[in-house]
């Protein structure tokens, strides 16, 4: 594997956690369960999209095929994708998303801050700036999550049960393939074992806050880097590549 | 001083005649109280459901452009809800007072919103006609007697402008595109271009309300004045694309200048404000679920919020 | 008998647009603590950078004069025109004053 098709996985990896959470988010346009979280959530999903964006311009122009960031997002197949599998998981009520928002989000800040020392100069750039969207919704989530843990036996009992139902797909954030080899020996990425502290010292802040118990022995799920999902990926897909596929070479 | 209540009427309809702006502490008629607490409630409502036929598709948006661009939308109508929410309250009355009225039917939201959104086509038409008439109904409103209300609007109409856009861009492109683009978006513009000219209300002769909201300049233009100012607007606009306006008897008056229509359905318009349109259903049946299952997030930030640990002290490091 | 309110509480939210300006009152959030309505100020006010500075209070908090007290309160600038600067003559070619 070239650096070059290396770096090109690897953005299309970043690109589609963020396509696929800023999905899950946009779900809840009209559902929220207080309209000014209705647009805090819009606005976060906003950032992830913009974020998306612009990775798959990068891994556009990496693979050189004349493909655009739109073919990248909208025609691929379910194995193809590389986002992680907690941003996949099903929107659940609430106290869901914020758990699923705030353990993704402190793995996008250390990631980010990393990536901001990247060799690549394009990649460091679109960390710098990312680095700012992701610790705002990482603020957003844990806030919640403090409130939650801390508000009334129903919000504490459904945000423990969010993170007992979670905590099985954190380890895969921080799975590693032939990709990572690659780019840790070219500069451009970091060994994500490194960030595993980091990581765990932020969550841990949060849940020592909210006074939640981190699940104990819990069996991990991985893979969602090589192109292997849970069973939900193919219904976002499905969903969000309806025009495209139901038209095919259509202009919109 | 010790005024009639009489005195005070007067003395109220003449800063309106001046066009002072009323604030919230000061002293107004009941009747004009009421009468803003239900255009201005209303009026949030409008927004707030109108989120649900563009929710509906954000998901299915065809490019990460147009999917973006229908967030920062919705996103907008959100807030748009929220400035006049706030607005609402300072006449006396609060948000839950307000969601309980729009559940019960006693508050309406705007009729058109209780149509589908069938297509992406759809999503065109919504932007360029149904922001489009909000737009020219909402510049007139800037100048509202409430000055919360009026402040608001100004707020609203700098925010406006590219919701429209939006719409009309998606159909110049689907105008563009290939024949199902075309058929497409002729066929959502069939289905939406009646149901906006009704946005404006019943002609001004059948109109019950319109008398005393636009003596205490409540309401500044008339249904039918705007109205036209609408259809002058965006018959050309249609043209220009190649779309056909679903009207035979469309007309360029030659002496007048105004574009002139032919008979609208104003049995549907009622029928629809009954509750007997598509959508009425759908569209109450989502907002109350949706309340409802947010009642014990509501609840939660409610106990933190008098409890010991809502402090200032920061409990993570950002 | 009313339903238990499960509405937070309101908040008056200021805005500074740039570095120098006043804070300009641009409306009111329902929040349960600073940081929600610091963070909902943020979304629903300066979604067009609007804003370099934000300020929430609660409503509560505020104390305002009411309209009828205007008379009394806010005595008619009538009598004391002294303190406006017009009512000085100042010899023409006086500079910086």
């Amino acid at each position: 594997m070239t650096t070059k098709e290396a770096l090109y996985n690897f953005c299309l990896r970043l690109g589609d956690n963020n396509l696929i959470l800023g999905q899950r988010l946009a779900e809840w346009c009209s559902n929220g369960p207080i309209l000014e979280e209705d647009l805090a959530m819009t606005n976060m999903s906003l950032d992830n999209f913009g974020q998306a964006e612009y990775l798959y311009e990068y891994a556009a122009e990496l693979e050189g095929k004349g493909n655009s960031a739109d073919d990248l997002a909208f025609l691929r197949d379910e194995r193809e994708y590389f986002n992680n599998l907690l941003v996949e998981q099903p929107n659940g009520d609430f106290a869901v998303t914020m758990m699923k928002e705030m353990l993704y989000s402190s793995f996008a800040v250390s990631l980010c801050e990393a990536l901001s020392q990247s060799k690549d100069e394009r990649l460091s750039g679109l960390a710098v700036r990312m680095t700012k969207e992701v610790k705002y919704h990482y603020r957003h989530s844990s806030e919640w999550l403090i409130r939650l843990g801390n508000g009334t036996d129903e919000s504490r009992t459904r945000a423990q049960t969010a993170l007992n139902e979670l905590w099985m797909f954190t380890a895969d954030l921080f799975t590693m393939n032939q990709t990572d080899k690659v780019l840790v020996k070219a500069g451009i990425s970091v060994d994500m074992n490194d960030l595993l502290p980091v990581w765990r010292r932020s969550v841990e802040e949060v849940l020592k806050a909210a006074k939640f118990k981190v699940p104990q022995n819990c069996h991990m799920i991985t893979g969602g880097i090589d192109g292997q999902h849970t069973e939900y990926l193919g219904h976002i897909l499905c969903e969000m590549q309806y025009l495209q596929q139901a038209h095919p070479g259509a202009k919109w | 001083m010790n005024m009639t209540e009489e005195q005070k009427l007067a003395a109220f309809q003449a800063r309106i005649d001046a066009d002072d702006k009323i604030e919230p502490k000061d002293w107004m008629p009941e009747e004009y109280r009421l009468a803003l607490i239900r255009q201005v409630s209303q009026h949030a409502h409008s927004e707030v459901i109108g989120m649900q036929p563009e929710g509906n598709w954000v998901l299915r948006a065809p490019t990460l452009r147009a999917k973006k661009i229908l967030l920062a939308k919705i996103q907008d109508e959100g807030g748009h809800g929220l400035y006049l929410y706030s607005a609402a309250e300072t006449l006396g009355i609060d948000r839950d007072e307000m969601i309980e009225q729009l559940h019960s039917g006693k508050a309406k939201y705007s009729n058109i919103f209780n149509y589908p959104a069938l297509t992406w086509a759809d999503i065109g038409a919504i932007g360029w006609l149904v922001d489009g008439a909000a737009i020219v109904n909402q510049v007139s409103l800037q100048r509202t007697s409430f000055g919360p209300y009026s402040r608001a609007m100004v707020r609203i109409c700098k925010e406006e402008s590219f919701h429209q856009r939006q719409g009309y861009e998606i159909m110049v492109n689907m105008m563009n595109g290939n024949i199902d683009q075309k058929k497409m978006a002729q066929d959502a513009m069939n289905r939406w271009w009646w149901p906006a000219l009704m946005m404006f209300g019943p002609p001004d002769t059948d109109s019950p309300h319109t008398k005393l909201s636009m003596k205490w300049r409540i309401k500044r233009e008339s249904n039918d004045t705007l109205r036209q100012r609408f259809i002058d607007k965006t018959v050309d606009q249609a043209h220009f694309i190649g779309l056909t306006v679903p009207d035979k008897d469309l007309k360029h008056n030659t002496k007048t200048e105004h574009w002139d229509i032919g008979p609208i359905n104003w049995a549907e318009f009622y029928e629809v404000i009954k509750g007997n349109g598509p959508c009425n259903r759908q569209r109450m049946s989502h907002h109350i679920k949706v309340h409802n299952a947010g009642d014990w997030v509501r609840r939660a930030a409610m106990a933190f919020s008098v409890s010991e640990f809502n402090t200032k002290e920061e409990l993570v490091t950002h | 008998m009313k339903k238990e309110s499960s509405q937070l509480p309101l908040w008056e939210v200021f805005i500074q647009s740039k570095s120098g300006n006043p804070y300009k009152h641009a409306g009111s959030v329902h929040a349960s603590d600073e940081k929600m309505a610091l963070q909902n100020a943020r979304d629903i006010y300066t979604r067009r950078g609007e804003g370099r500075s934000i300020w929430v209070v609660l409503s509560n908090n505020i104390a305002a004069s009411l309209p009828a007290d205007e008379d009394e309160f806010f005595d008619p600038a009538d009598d004391k025109v002294y303190r406006h600067p017009t009512f000085y003559k100042i010899p023409e070619g006086v500079k910086n004053i």
